[in-house]
C-alpha cells in the first residue's frame, strides 16, 4: 500500500517536473511569458507530490511497513520514535527522497516570492530548477527507488546506523546541509535563466545574490554543526580530518562564499559579471559533485552507504551539467560584457578580487587532494589517499591571507583609496593587532602561525568592529541618538553591510577557535585500574569505577571518571561505549568538559571487566568550543543581510544616491556594499 | 598598446603565473603526502619503493600473533593478506592502545612506515568497521554484538 503510493506520488512529481521544465525553457527561450503561471502550477504540484512521498515514507517509517524496501533497510522496531523519523535521511534512498523535497520548497517559494516580477527570467529560472528535479526524481524513481515493494515480508530491520543514532545532532546536521546544498540549485536557475536570455539586470542580480546567501547560511552551520558532531560522537578527538565527505562540503561553501564577495563588485563597479555567473555555476556544480561522491559509494567514509548502482547516472548528470555550464559562459559570455572597469589596485574591489582569487586558489588545491585518489585509481590501478598535511599546507596560508583581508577589504572604498588616509586608519587596528600577538608571546605560547592568527584576529576584530560601529557613534554625534537606536538605525540603513560585518566577526572567532585548538593540543592515552590516575596537562584523571545501562536500541558501558583540575575541584565523567543491537562494533560517546577557555575530551577505548581496568585517550583543546558558538553570530548576520529591505528601498536601489543630502547616508554608501 | 590592454595583459599573465605557480605547489606537496594503501603482500612485492612511504596496510590480525604490553603500551601483531594460516604477513609494532574491539582476525588497517628491518611501525591503528546500511545477511543473527563484546573480553584478557 504505502509502497505503491510512494510510487505513483514519485511519478507524479517526475511528471510535474517534466512539464514545468519543457514549458518553462520551452516559453522562456521564445520570450514568451504565457507559460509562466503554467510552471509556477508545475513547481506546486512538484512541492505537493514530493510532500506527500515524503510523508508517505516517514508514516511507513513508524509505523514499521516492512514491506517498503527502505524500511526494511534502516527500520528497526528498537529504534526510538525520534530516530526512526530521523532514518528519513539515514541512508541512501531516503536522502535522495529527502532531497526531492527540500528542492521542492524551495522551488515553490522562490515561485511565489518572485510571482509577478521578473517575467523575462522566471519561466527559464523555474524551467531550469524542475530540470533539475527531473533529474532527482528520476533518481528516486528509478535507481534509488526507497519505495520498491519487499517479499517476503521481514519481521523486524536492522536499525539506521549506530553512528547515526548516537547523538541528537544527527537530527539537526543533516538537514541544515540538504538545506545549503539543495538550495544551490535556486542560484544556479537563476544564473542559468540570466546566461540563456543574455542578460543580466540588477533587480535580477539582486535576486541572485538574495537566494545564494540563503543557502550559504544553512551551508554554513551545517558544515559546523557536522564538525561538532564528530568531535561529539565519533570519539578520535577532532572535528576535521580533510575526509572527502567533510571536503564535499567545504568545495560549494568555498565558491558559494566568493560568489557572496564577487556580486558586490558586480553591483558596484559593473565588473566581474560573468566571473560571479561562473561562481554561481561552479558552486551547483560542486553540490553535485560532492553528492555523487557522498552517495556513490567511491570513498568510504562514515557517508559512504553500500555500493550502489546510482554512480554511473550521477557522472552523466555531472559531465551534462559541466557541458551545459561551459557552453553557456562560452556562447553567452559577451552578453553580459563588463560597463566598468578596475581603477585602482589600492580599492575595495581589488581586494575582494584578490580574496576571490584565494578562494578559488583553496578551492582547486582541495579539489584536487579530493579527486587525486579518484583518479590514481581509475588511470593506474594504485590505491592511495592524500594525507591531511597536503590539506593543512595548502589551505591554512590561504586562510590566513584569507583573515587578513577580511580586515583590509571592508576598510577600503569603493574606486581608489587615499593612501595617506589609509596609512591613518590602518594605525590603530595594526597597533592593536600587535599588542595582541605580543600578549600572546608574554604568556608563553609559541608558533608562528597560531600567534600570527591571533594577532591578525586582533587587528581585523578592530577593523570590523569600528567600520560595525563607526555609523552608529556619527549617529549619536550629530543625530543626538541614544546609543541604542542609533545601532539600530544605522544597521537598517545598510543591512548587508552591518550583517556582513557580523558575519566577519563570527569568522574571526572561528579562525581564534581553529587555531588555538589545533596549535595548543594535549593528548595523553594509558591504561588505568580503579584507583588508578592519569595526567593530561593541568588535570588528573582517576577511574573510579563502571557502570552499565540499557535503553531499547542499545545497551552501554560507562566508565566513572573522577576529573581534577588545578584547584582541586573534582568532577565526574562519564566516557561510555555504546552496544546496538544487530552492529558488531561498539560505538563509543566521548566526555566533554567544555569551558569557555578550553574543552576535556576523555574517550573509553577499552575496558576489561576480569581486570577492573579502562583504556582512555584524553584531550585538552583550548578554545574549541568557539568554533560551533560562532552559529547563533553566523546566523544573525546572516539574517539581517538577507531580511528583505522595504519596497521604497527596493525601488531606489537601481538609482545612483547622489543625491542623498544626509550625511550618514552618503558615509554609509561610499562606505558600504549597501 | 592601450593602458588598459597592457593592464589586461599584466592581469592575465600575472594571474597566469599564480595560477602556474599554485599548481605546481599543490602537485609538490600531493606527491609528499600521499598515502599508500596495500595489503601485505602487495607491500613486500613493492621492494624498496615501500621503505619510508606513509602505507595504509590492510589485512587482518594473524591468529596467536597478538602481544600487549599495558606496561610500555606497547602492541605488537602480525598483518596477514587473509584469514588462512600460511598467508603472507607482516610483523606490526603499535604504540597505540588497541580499541575495544581489536581482536585477532578481525579486519584492521595501520597506518605508519615500513623498513629495512621488516618491521611496520604503526601511529595509527583502525579497525575495520562493519557497520554499513545493509539487511542483515542470510544466518546473521540479531543480538550479535553480545557475543562480539564477550570475545573481545576475552581477548584482552588473554592479551594481558
Amino acid at each position: 500500500m504505502n509502497s505503491s503510493l510512494g510510487c505513483g506520488l514519485v511519478l507524479g512529481a517526475l511528471a510535474c517536473a517534466v512539464f514545468g521544465a519543457v514549458v518553462g525553457i520551452g516559453t522562456g527561450l521564445a520570450r514568451r511569458d504565457s507559460g509562466t503561471p503554467w510552471v509556477i502550477r508545475a513547481a506546486v504540484g512538484f512541492f505537493l507530490c514530493m510532500l506527500l512521498a515524503n510523508l508517505t515514507m516517514v508514516w511507513a517509517l513508524v509505523s514499521h511497513d516492512f514491506s517498503v524496501k527502505y524500511v526494511a533497510h534502516v527500520g528497526s522496531r528498537a529504534t526510538p520514535l525520534v530516530y526512526t523519523v530521523v532514518s528519513l535521511w539515514s541512508a541512501l534512498e531516503g536522502s535522495i527522497l529527502f532531497w526531492g523535497i527540500i528542492l521542492g520548497t524551495y522551488v515553490l517559494a522562490f515561485a511565489l516570492t518572485n510571482r509577478g516580477q521578473h517575467a523575462r527570467y522566471l519561466s527559464l529560472a523555474l524551467g531550469t530548477m524542475l530540470g533539475i528535479g527531473v533529474f532527482f526524481a528520476f533518481l528516486i524513481a528509478g535507481p534509488a527507488n526507497p519505495f520498491s515493494p519487499v517479499s517476503p515480508l521481514p519481521a523486524d530491520g536492522p536499525g539506521p546506523n549506530p553512528l547515526l543514532q548516537n547523538h541528537v545532532l544527527m537530527v539537526i546536521h543533516p538537514p541544515m546541509l540538504y538545506l545549503g546544498y539543495v538550495g544551490m540549485t535556486i542560484p544556479f536557475g537563476i544564473a542559468v535563466a540570466a546566461l540563456l536570455r543574455g542578460d543580466l539586470g540588477e533587480a535580477w542580480t539582486a535576486t541572485l545574490r538574495r537566494w545564494t546567501l540563503i543557502p550559504w547560511t544553512f551551508l554554513s552551520v551545517g558544515i559546523i554543526l557536522g564538525s561538532w558532531w564528530a568531535y561529539a560522537v565519533l570519539g578520535w578527538g577532532g572535528y576535521w580530518a580533510w575526509d572527502p565527505v567533510e571536503n564535499a562540503s567545504f568545495l560549494p561553501w568555498l565558491t558559494a562564499t566568493a560568489f557572496i564577495h564577487s556580486t558586490m563588485v558586480q553591483e558596484r563597479r559593473k565588473i566581474l559579471k560573468l566571473w560571479t555567473l561562473s561562481l554561481a555555476l561552479a558552486t551547483f556544480l560542486l553540490t553535485i559533485l560532492g553528492t555523487f561522491m557522498t552517495r556513490s559509494g567511491v570513498f568510504n567514509s562514515v557517508h559512504s552507504f553500500t555500493q550502489s548502482d546510482i554512480g554511473p547516472t550521477f557522472l552523466v548528470f555531472i559531465s551534462l551539467l559541466l557541458v551545459f555550464s561551459i557552453a553557456l559562459l562560452s556562447t553567452r559570455g559577451q552578453m553580459v560584457a563588463a560597463e566598468g572597469k578596475l581603477r585602482s589596485p589600492l580599492s575595495r574591489e581589488s581586494a575582494i578580487l584578490v580574496n576571490n582569487l584565494l578562494f578559488v586558489g583553496i578551492t582547486f588545491t582541495v579539489l584536487l587532494g579530493t579527486l587525486f585518489p579518484l583518479v590514481t585509481e581509475a588511470v593506474r590501478g594504485v590505491r592511495v589517499s592524500v594525507g591531511e598535511p597536503y590539506f593543512n599546507r595548502m589551505a591554512v596560508p590561504g586562510g590566513v591571507a584569507v583573515l587578513f583581508l577580511m580586515g583590509v577589504g571592508p576598510m577600503l572604498p569603493w574606486g581608489s583609496a587615499n593612501p595617506q588616509l589609509v596609512k591613518k586608519q590602518l594605525l590603530l587596528p595594526t597597533a592593536i593587532g600587535i599588542a595582541v600577538a605580543l600578549a600572546c608571546l608574554a604568556f608563553g605560547l609559541r608558533g608562528f602561525l597560531p600567534i600570527l592568527t591571533f594577532g591578525l584576529a586582533g587587528f581585523v576584530g578592530t577593523l570590523t568592529l569600528r567600520e560595525l560601529l563607526l555609523p552608529a557613534s556619527v549617529r549619536i554625534a550629530e543625530h543626538r541618538e541614544k546609543p541604542w537606536t542609533a545601532l539600530l538605525r544605522s544597521a537598517s540603513r545598510a543591512r548587508r553591510r552591518f550583517g556582513g560585518y557580523v558575519v566577519h566577526l563570527g569568522m574571526v572567532m572561528i579562525f581564534v577557535a581553529i587555531a588555538a585548538s589545533s596549535s595548543f593540543v594535549t593528548h595523553t592515552s594509558g591504561t588505568l585500574r580503579v584507583g588508578q590516575s592519569l595526567k593530561v596537562g593541568d588535570y588528573g584523571v582517576k577511574l573510579v569505577g563502571f557502570q552499565t545501562g540499557a535503553e531499547p536500541h542499545r545497551r552501554w558501558k560507562a566508565a566513572n571518571v573522577e576529573l581534577v583540575g588545578r584547584d582541586g575541584r573534582a568532577e565526574t565523567l562519564a566516557p561510555r561505549m555504546n552496544f546496538f543491537e544487530r552492529s558488531t562494533d561498539p560505538i563509543g560517546t566521548p566526555a566533554v568538559r567544555s569551558s569557555l577557555f578550553g574543552d576535556v575530551y576523555i574517550s573509553l577505548l577499552a575496558f576489561s571487566d576480569e581486570e577492573r581496568t579502562a583504556t582512555f585517550n584524553a584531550w585538552i583543546f583550548p578554545m574549541v568550543g568557539w568554533i560551533w558558538w560562532s552559529i547563533p553570530i553566523l546566523v544573525l548576520g546572516a539574517v539581517i543581510a538577507i531580511w528583505p529591505a522595504r519596497k521604497s528601498k527596493v525601488a531606489r536601489l537601481g538609482t545612483p544616491q547622489s543625491s542623498a543630502s544626509d550625511r550618514v547616508a552618503t558615509a554609509d554608501a561610499d562606505r558600504g556594499a549597501a | 598598446m592601450t593602458t588598459s590592454s597592457r593592464n589586461r595583459l599584466i592581469a592575465i599573465v600575472s594571474i597566469l603565473v599564480a595560477g602556474g605557480a599554485l599548481g605546481f605547489i599543490a602537485f609538490g606537496n600531493l606527491g609528499k603526502n600521499l598515502v599508500y594503501y596495500w595489503s601485505p603482500g602487495e607491500m613486500i612485492s613493492k621492494g624498496n619503493q615501500a621503505y619510508h612511504a606513509t602505507i595504509r596496510l590492510g589485512g587482518v590480525v594473524q591468529a596467536g600473533s597478538l602481544k600487549w604490553d599495558p606496561q610500555r603500551s606497547r602492541l605488537n601483531f602480525r598483518v596477514a593478506d587473509n584469514p588462512t594460516a600460511g598467508a603472507v604477513s607482516v610483523p606490526v609494532i603499535s604504540t597505540e592502545v588497541p580499541p575495544q574491539m581489536f581482536r585477532e582476525g578481525i579486519g584492521v588497517v595501520v597506518e605508519g612506515t615500513f623498513d629495512k628491518t621488516g618491521v611496520f611501525t604503526s601511529n595509527r591503528l583502525m579497525v575495520n568497521h562493519s557497520n554499513e546500511y545493509r539487511p542483515p545477511k542470510p544466518g546473521e543473527q540479531p543480538r550479535e554484538w553480545q557475543k562480539t563484546v564477550s570475545e573481545a573480553a576475552s581477548s584482552t584478557a588473554r592479551t594481558q
